[in-house]
């Protein structure tokens, strides 16, 4: 995907590579690696800062290195290994990783209605954020809205316009507290969009703010 | 610290354990990065025992993922960090962490020895770098790789400095695209 304008910020990349992202946003973060070489050569970088803090680690609490047992460690190599292997996605299949956590394609989402015929589906993932699919169709409006922790959306497939700026297939909007905004899908395609969120949105409507209990959005 | 001769000599050992199985250089490789993996694991708060247990499986997988090692894109100390950090996540949180595909299909092409020589030599000098970083922000990147910082609390501007890996790391990413045409 050449088309790429809106990318992974600093913050997202450096978490990702410590490991200290909820599973929800890890799920978009790579999903978004999958799609895009700028950000998988930034991760690479960042991931060479993990690599010195290895080197350098020395426990805190005495200033000599633990022994690790090498002979146990050959017992469990003789054992072999049960990792399998994840290579790229043939064009036109999903990432990997976002394959597994729908179980199957795009296809085969089960998608809930949440009004205004939008669609979602919740992927499970640990409870200290979530991730949704978000089925818009070409020209629908999703419910303004304002955000208490932070939001990472993903497009898929088609593309949405907001009040800053135009996001297609493979670019990333990251909507912290200070945003409010009001997607709308383009008019040529239904759009499909994978967001992750670490609070309950703020909607604006009445309708919404009634409804947000038994949507889980 | 840290020179480009060890980066190349556990790139070699490496390279060893996925020719022949050979057990000496997987001794060597594991003598210098099994402790630290252990000691990183204890100072992001895991206790003794569990890190012993994470370490072992770390040094395991890399050996049997001794193939997938391709020294154009990270030096070996590099790639250790990322198998205990998944690990970490694995055994301590009980979380699946959604991986990136892998780039190719099949076996890669050989890396040139010149991709290789640069990209250790810019691993060298990102550490010689960091080593640098005044003392503030060096301690605020090293409480990021340990899990005292979460996400939110990560500034936006990290201004650490990664210029050049990034660029080598982006051309090494690049040729390999080519390669695969
Ligand atoms: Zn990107
Ligand atoms: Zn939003």
């Amino acid at each position: 995907m050449d088309q790429i304008k809106h990318h992974l910020n600093d913050q997202l990349l450096l978490s990702y590579a410590a490991g200290n992202l909820p599973e929800a946003f890890n799920l978009v973060v790579a999903t978004h690696i999958t799609m895009c070489d700028e950000c998988r050569a930034r991760l690479g970088a960042f991931e060479a800062v993990g690599g010195v803090m290895l080197q350098d680690a020395v426990p805190a609490s005495a200033n000599q290195l633990p022994e690790v047992d090498l002979d146990a460690t050959m017992a469990r190599i003789e054992r072999g290994s049960k990792d399998e292997i994840r290579v790229a996605a043939k064009s036109g299949e999903l990432p990997a990783a976002l394959h597994d956590y729908i179980g199957g394609s795009l296809a085969d989402v089960k998608w809930r209605s949440v009004g205004m015929g939008v669609r979602q589906a919740i992927l499970p993932t640990s409870k200290d954020a979530s991730v949704r699919l978000l089925y818009i169709p070409a020209g629908t409006k999703v419910p303004d809205h304002g955000h208490r922790g932070m939001e990472l959306t993903l497009v898929l497939q088609g593309a949405f316009r907001d009040e800053h700026d135009r996001f297609g297939p493979g670019d990333i909007e990251i909507a912290t507290e200070e945003d409010e905004h009001t997607p709308i899908a383009e008019m040529d395609v239904d759009c499909i969009c994978l967001s992750a969120t670490d609070a309950p949105l703020k909607f604006n409507g009445l309708l919404q703010r009634i409804a947000q209990p038994f949507l889980r959005i | 610290s840290r020179n480009v001769k060890d980066d190349l000599r556990w790139v070699e050992c490496v390279q060893r354990i996925r020719d022949a199985q050979d057990r000496a250089a997987f001794a060597e490789i594991f003598r210098h990065f099994a402790p630290r993996v252990k000691a990183f694991l204890m100072k992001s708060g895991t206790d003794a025992g569990m890190a012993e247990e994470c370490a072992q499986d770390v040094m395991a997988t890399l050996w049997h993922k001794s193939h997938l090692f391709d020294p154009a894109r990270a030096s070996v100390s590099t790639w250790v960090f990322t198998i205990a950090r998944n690990r970490r996540i694995d055994m301590l949180r009980k979380q699946r962490r959604p991986e990136p595909d892998e780039l190719t299909w099949g076996p890669e092409p050989e890396p040139e020895a010149a991709d290789v020589m640069e990209l250790q030599q810019e691993s060298a000098r990102l550490a010689e770098a960091l080593a640098e970083l005044p003392e503030k922000q060096r301690d605020l990147v090293q409480k990021a790789f340990f899990g005292d910082l979460s996400h939110s609390e990560i500034a936006a501007e990290t201004g650490l400095p990664l210029g050049t890996i990034k660029s080598r790391i982006r051309l090494a990413l690049e040729r390999l695209r080519h390669a695969m045409k």
